[in-house]
């Protein structure tokens, strides 16, 4: 379900709880056609994702947006010398509609040109946490009026790609700060960029000392380990863990291997396939991200993130909205 | 709906990308479905009719499964609603439901607040939801939603047209809930008398304005079924849980010494078309009408009712917050103006009282005086009394002793001759008498 607006199907227990036996049936009633209900709904109101790509300028942030997506979300730039870099960092936005097979999709993604390229880099998460709590303001705002829409407009991240570059030794005390305030506001996929200049070993040894990093500071990255419903959830999302972060390439060319034609970086060694397992970790990125967790992260945002945004917020104004509505009758 | 939104959002300037391939979002429906299943889905039925309808034995029908409970008398004293919530599992999805039956209703001999407890019922359920929104710490999402998403409303098989009760009760709910009104007990009416009596009724609804729940024809999936079951609205229906040898299957069906009448056939009765939208197409539909009109549209009421708007009188958007902040101060302001008028006026109590004790102290003081006066007035009277008693003694026991004196000597005197005397007397007497 996209937002709070549309009827709040998930209901508390589970089915069977252990105190009541469900119901015998003795015939077929019809119940599970409520989910081709739930699906034809859902192909109807279409859905909605954010996402936004943090890290240092010439990662490839904008060429992996392109690659997820397959199509031109961004046009990549190449930076002319004329450009000179930003000297704050700005957010960029931009959204589109893709659609497919009947399902539309609207994706907005959100890039940050300028983090960690200054010489004095300090509090420059402060932009990035200002954009997230204020599309989390913006929902909020639209969930406090009287007459409120429909369908409450989402423009909450519900996923945040921290690229990591490729030095090969450890996290740097930059991505320390920044992961270790953004993963309690939202979603953080931590991906090693630009991972072709790691050979495999490299890669592996580079995994483990950024989990290693991640553990010692307290590091939730997603998927969290806390927010496992059930044992299925926590074996698949441990088989997730045991891979973060992710080593992608991003290429948005094509070109000609064995008859073939993939998405590749051409080399004067060879052509580096984006979607060969055996290369780069790109597929399990696009699995993660599009095919199984969408619906999940933006659940987690909404349930978790969100209301704890919310909690704050209505706390600041000293309590008066929850306080005011127990006594009133 | 949404759609248009995104259709809009395409034309605003958000740009439909072609993709150059398969990039897999398409499973996201089965995401979301996964996701509600492992969650489980909640579904809560209001039953609203006279006793003695068929009520309980329809919701067994419907659900094919027996649901507890004894059929209620008709001696109720007043309408009551029974609530019973059930775990229904159907392969893997799993099913809260809820039956709301009420009890007692049409029974009573003055019916004008029969419609009072239902609907005080469907409000507090939109209220216990809306409070649960507006906490702070709220977990909506394992939330148990007890709003109530669709009514049945049982009509009794008269044959010639609605009550008045149905229609008032009728029009009471149809802001509150989706009603969808059904011929209870029909195979007590024959086909054309059904025919006339469902025209009678929907052209009744229409005239006195009830909205009944319309079954949605926006979606070309389900625009044709949906379409042709409006036409059939209100479903006359029939329940049964005994099971008949019909041919060589078992059957639900209701046996007549003049036949056998089956539940699950669509020419005897409309039971099966009851189901297939209650049911099989439309439960969705239900829980999305519930929330986003009927709880939006009390959510609304109610908020406004609290005095809080969108706009101020200079149409700038109003914050909530803002508003239950002065409202909050306005309240808190009142509290302590009524605590000094309080306190003001037990002060005052407190002195008059005090007033009133010390007159009565000074009271007792002064009784208390004129008590020890009187009493020592009497003891001295009682004194002097007693002193001339005694002077009065003395000189009583002076004479004595003087008379005693004076005794005594002339006894000594004249005691001899008293005692001639005596015996001259004696002699005397002697001589006379002889």
């Amino acid at each position: 379900m996209d937002t709070l607006r549309q009827s709040p199907s998930p209901c508390s227990s589970r089915p069977s709880s252990p105190r009541t036996p469900p119901f015998e049936m003795f015939g077929p009633v019809g119940i599970e056609a409520v989910l081709d209900q739930l699906k034809i709904k859902a192909m109807k109101t279409g859905f909605e994702f954010n996402i936004m790509v943090v890290g240092q300028s010439g990662l490839g942030k904008s060429t992996m947006v392109n690659t997820l997506f397959k199509s031109k979300v961004w046009k990549s730039a190449m930076p002319s010398l004329e450009v000179p870099t930003p000297q704050t960092l700005e957010l960029h936005s931009v959204s589109h509609v893709i659609e497919e097979k009947g399902l539309k999709l609207k994706l907005t993604v959100t890039d940050t040109p300028g983090f960690g390229d200054q010489i004095n880099n300090d509090k420059c998460w402060d932009p990035v946490l200002g954009y997230i709590n204020q599309q989390y303001e913006q929902y909020l705002q639209e969930e406090l009026l009287i007459t409120r829409q429909r369908h409450i407009p989402d423009t909450r991240v519900h996923c945040c790609v921290y690229f990591v570059p490729p030095t090969g030794h450890c996290l740097r005390p930059l991505d320390i700060e920044f992961l270790r305030r953004l993963c309690r506001t939202v979603n953080v996929v931590p991906v090693i960029a630009r991972a072709d200049s790691l050979t495999i070993e490299e890669r592996e040894a580079f995994r483990s000392r950024i989990q290693q990093n991640l553990k010692t500071h307290c590091i939730e990255v997603y998927p969290q380990k806390c927010f496992d419903e059930d044992i299925n959830d926590s074996i698949l999302n441990g088989k997730i863990r045991e891979q973060i972060p992710f080593a992608v390439v991003g290429a948005d060319q094509e070109h000609l291997v064995n008859g073939r034609c993939v998405l590749g970086r051409k080399t004067k060694w060879g052509i580096i396939e984006v979607e060969n397992i055996a290369h780069c970790e790109f597929l399990l990125l696009r699995d993660l991200l599009i095919r199984s967790h969408l619906q999940d992260l933006k659940d987690i945002t909404h349930n978790v993130h969100y209301e704890n945004y919310r909690v704050i917020r209505l706390n600041e104004g000293s309590g008066a909205v929850a306080q005011v509505v127990e006594r009133s009758p | 709906m949404a759609a248009a939104d995104i259709a809009r959002q395409v034309g605003e300037g958000c740009r439909t990308v072609p993709l150059a391939g398969h990039v897999g979002f398409d499973s996201l429906p089965d995401q979301l479905v996964n996701k509600s299943v492992s969650q489980g889905f909640c579904f809560n039925i209001l039953c609203v009719g006279e006793t003695g309808l068929g009520k309980s034995t329809l919701m067994d029908t419907l659900f094919n499964t027996k649901f507890e409970g004894e059929p209620a008398t008709h001696t109720q004293p007043g309408v009551q609603l029974r609530s019973n919530t059930y775990d229904l599992q159907e392969s893997n999805v799993g099913l809260k439901l809820t039956i709301v039956s009420t009890v007692g209703f049409g029974d009573q001999i003055n019916k004008e607040d029969s419609y009072k407890p239902i609907v005080e019922f469907i409000d507090a359920q939109f209220e216990a939801y809306l409070q649960e929104e507006l906490k702070i710490r709220r977990v909506l999402h394992t939330y148990h939603d007890s709003r109530i998403h669709a009514c049945l409303y049982f009509i009794a098989p008269t044959g010639h047209s609605l009550k008045s009760l149905d229609l008032v009760t009728m029009k009471k709910l149809d802001s509150k809930v989706n009603i969808i009104p059904i011929i209870a007990k029909s195979d007590a009416i024959s086909k054309s008398e059904l025919t006339k009596f469902k025209i009678k009724i929907t052209s009744e609804l229409v005239s006195n304005g009830v909205q009944i729940y319309q079954f949605p024809t926006d979606d070309e999936s389900v625009a044709e079924i949906n379409g042709t079951m409006n036409a059939h609205l209100p479903f006359a229906v029939i329940g049964s849980t005994e099971e008949l040898k019909i041919g060589n299957k078992m059957m639900k069906a209701r046996q007549y010494p003049w036949g056998t009448v089956q539940v699950e056939n669509e020419a005897h009765c409309d039971f099966v078309k009851l189901r297939e939208m209650l049911i099989r197409v439309n439960m969705e539909d239900l829980r999305e009408q519930t929330h986003t009109r009927h709880y939006e549209l009390y959510r609304r009421c109610k908020l406004e009712e609290m005095g809080f708007k969108d706009t101020d009188p200079d149409s700038k958007p109003f914050s909530l917050q803002e508003t239950y902040e002065a409202k909050r101060n306005e309240f808190l302001g009142e509290l302590q103006k009524k605590e000094e008028e309080m306190r003001q006026m037990f002060v005052q109590r407190v002195k008059e009282k005090e007033a009133e004790l010390k007159e009565a102290e000074k009271e007792l003081h002064e009784k208390f005086d004129r008590l020890k006066k009187l009493h020592q007035d009497e003891k001295k009277k009682l004194e002097d009394k007693k002193k001339s008693l005694d002077d009065e003694v003395n000189a009583f026991k002076q004479r004595k002793t003087a008379a005693e004196l004076l005794q005594t000597q002339g006894s000594q005197a004249g005691g001899s001759q008293t005692l001639k005397r005596d015996k001259e007397k004696k002699n005397n007497l002697w001589l006379c008498t002889e």
